[in-house]
Parts: C-alpha cells; structure tokens; sequence
C-alpha cells in the first residue's frame, strides 16, 4: 500500500502507471490534504492521517466491471421468474420467486416494506450496475461520455450502502432453518442465481476505483482535459 | 481549501460546487450533528414498538402465535438452533442497541473534549456505517417466511407490525449515521498531534 505523503509522483515504471500526473486530493472521511502519488494498476492510495482508501486503479478493472455488470443484470432479471425456495409439507408445496418475496407485504398495511424490500434486493442493485454501464462503457471504448455521466456516477455511488443483495442471501440461509422443522425447503434454480449474483457484484466493488473514474470523466468531458496539456508541455 | 466528499477532489476555499462530480461543497455540515440527533430520536421512537408488537404471525394446524423479536430468537434456542438463534439476536437486538450507543457517543464526542484519539473514534464510525445495514436481516427473513409458507391449514405465516417499525428504526439510524460529518472527528487535533505533513500545501 503506497503512502500518498511526499512522493515523489515518477517512482512506479512509467508504462503501468495510470496517465495522471500527481493531484492534491483531500480525504472526504477526515479532510486531511494529500497529493496524490502516481499509482501502478494493483497498488492502494491510503490517507496518511485516517487510513481511507483514497485510490486503488486495477489493471483492465474498466472491462472486466463492464463484463460483471452485465452479467449480473442478467442474472438479476433472471431470478426474478425462476423459483427461490420451494417448501413441502404433508403433500401441499408451494414455490416461491423473488417477486413473491417483495410481494409478501402487499397485503394489509405494510405496503411501504414491499417498495423497500424491492428496492433494496432488486430495484438499487439493477440501478448500480445500468448505472456503471452506462458511465464506464463509453470510457473504456475511448468515446466521449454520455450526457449527465458525472450525475449517473456519482448517484451509482450515494446509492452504495441501500444496495442490500448480499443481506437478502443471508436472510435467505436464515428463514430456511425457521422453517425447518415446520416442513421440507428445497433452493430453487433462482437461489444459485441471486448466489452468484452476490459474488458477482461484491467483485464490481472490488475492481472499481472511483477515483479512477472521476479522473476519466475529467479527462473525457469538455470541461478541463489535464492530461493532454500536461503531456504535451513534457 | 475545501474538498469534494465524493470524488476527493481539492478546490479553492469558497467552491460552492464540485466541478468533477457536481456535488455541493462544504467544508463543514454545520447542520451536521442536528440531523444526526433528529434522525436518532426517530429511530429510537421507531424502535420501541418493533420490540413490543410481533414481527410474525405463524398459524400452524389451527393453533396461532405471535413472536417478538426476543421471542422468536428464544423460540428458536428452545427448539436447538443456537446458532440461528445468536444470529437472530445479534442483527436484530445487540447491533442496533449498540448503534443507537456508538452513534450518540461520537455525536457528543466532537461536541466537547474526548479521551477517546482520533484513531479510536474514526474506526467506531467506520463499524457503524458498515454494520448498521446488516439489520435488516431480520426484516428480510420475515419477507423470505411469509412468502414461502402458504401451506393453507398446515402452516402459514404473516408479516406482524413489528416488521415495518424495524425496518425504519434500521433505515433510520443508517441516514442518521450517514449525516454524522466524520471530518469533525479530526478537528480537535492539538498542534502537538497535528502529525500531515502537507497540510501546509
């Protein structure tokens, strides 16, 4: 993990590095002030004072969070009509989907859970990964962004924490010993889907530097282009 | 100078917006702690009867009950899963009532002199914004029940009041821990420990 305190920015190989030239950052969890060093793909920027990762470039991260971003929109749309669970008790059994799930609460005065429950589980993961697809496809094709990328990232990122994919599956692993004893549950071809599907977008997450991002949108966007003035005066 | 909370980026002091990002730029949310105590009380309001009402109603073989929160978990332990039962306990009961701790400990903490460091109360907070979420366990299990046992008389099980109060207390207290400004943690250094090299770039 490289330190971002009084680098100097021309250490790394010159041929891996992400073309930025050092950039004063500050740190948005305790305001102190970096520069930012050069970084080569697979190293981490941490803030000197409280530790936060301020930037972590991988190699070829922009295809592969296209390819994974994609992949799990696919498999989100798909678990949405194939059985989650399917429960068996004295010769009566029922088979449940997603959609059932976030149906559950429409009976009765619950209705605010069900737009929750189906906003957390289906509608803010779809939207975080159309999201990401729609910022980073025209940056790793080298054209220029769609209008209103920077606005599309940056809800992508305020949308992060209300993403709860991951919580459901637990949730999941839980309610199936609940019912145990009541009666026989069996995973449906849904699960094994929406299993994946947590990989997948915990794998998005690990690939994606967002200071990365900003920096590409910087330089693609008409506003300021940084890189090109500052290569051509070297 | 002030700096951009989502994309890093420093501008000139008096930036009103970020030229990356677009976002709003303040050096400190002066509103900060306010919103942070509003949104507690809410969630502890909201919390009170999502331990009294039940979270699940299960109906099995003509017999009806009625589990709370503790008493699902106790359910379960007396029927051997500990485990599912500790589970239960921990995201529905033990993190959430540290939460409500942990999040008015920092709000009071930068408010006056704290024998806790920087180091100790940045970690706490982190914790906090990354468990919280983890809550809503419990909301999404009774989700998963009730839509899969529909076995007519033999078994069937119904969301209870409780299941709505406790998703708002989690909701809740995550916005209430997302307004908390973690920079005013680190505004209390002393000269002494005053350890950023560059903070006089």
């Amino acid at each position: 993990m490289a330190q971002t305190e009084g680098q100097t920015p021309a250490q790394a190989p010159a041929k891996t590095t992400v073309a930025r030239p050092a950039a004063l950052v500050v740190c948005p969890s305790c305001d102190a002030l970096c520069r930012m060093p050069r970084l080569a793909h697979g190293e981490d920027a941490a803030c000197p004072r409280c530790g936060q990762v301020l930037a972590a470039p991988r190699h070829k991260a922009g295809m592969q969070i296209i390819s994974l971003a994609f992949a799990s929109l696919v498999l989100l749309i798909a678990t949405l009509f194939f059985p989650f669970l399917e429960i068996s008790a004295a010769g009566l059994s029922n088979a449940t989907s997603v959609l059932d799930v976030v149906l559950a609460f429409t009976s009765g005065q619950l209705a605010l859970l069900v737009l929750f429950t189906a906003g957390c589980i289906l509608a803010i993961p779809a939207l975080r990964m159309g999201l990401l697809l729609y910022v980073l496809i025209p940056l790793v094709f080298d054209t220029p962004p769609r209008r209103h990328a920077h606005a599309a990232f940056l809800l992508a990122e305020r949308l992060k924490p209300w993403s709860m994919a991951e919580i459901f599956a637990i949730g999941c692993a839980v309610a199936l010993i609940k019912v145990k004893d009541l009666a026989h549950v069996e995973f449906g071809p849904a699960f094994w889907m929406f299993a994946v599907l947590v990989l997948l977008v915990a794998q998005v997450q690990r690939n994606l530097c967002s200071r990365s991002v900003w920096d590409a949108l910087e330089a693609g966007g008409s506003a300021v282009p940084p890189l090109q003035s500052k290569a051509s005066r070297a | 100078m002030v700096g951009c909370r989502y994309c890093t980026r420093a501008w000139p002091a008096g930036t009103e917006s970020c030229g990356v990002c677009g976002s709003k730029l303040v050096s400190r949310d002066r509103q900060s702690l306010q919103k942070v105590w509003a949104w507690w009380l809410v969630a502890l309001l909201c919390y009170i009867p999502a331990n009294l009402y039940p979270m699940l109603r299960t109906s099995t073989l003509g017999s009806v009950s009625q589990d709370t929160i503790v008493g699902g978990a106790i359910t379960l332990a007396e029927h051997g899963s500990y485990v599912v039962a500790a589970i239960i306990l921990l995201a529905s009961v033990v993190i959430p009532t540290l939460k409500f701790l942990a999040i008015a400990y920092l709000a009071v903490s930068v408010s006056r002199p704290s024998s806790a460091s920087q180091h100790t109360r940045h970690i706490l907070y982190e914790v906090v914004e990354y468990i919280g979420r983890w809550s809503m366990i419990d909301v999404f299990v009774v989700a998963i029940l009730s839509a899969l046992v529909h076995l007519g008389s033999i078994a069937s099980i119904e969301p209870g009041p409780a299941s709505l109060t406790f998703a708002l207390t989690v909701v809740f207290t995550m916005i209430s821990a997302q307004s908390f400004d973690s920079r005013l943690i680190w505004d209390q250094l002393d000269d002494d420990q005053e350890k950023d090299p560059i903070r006089a770039d």
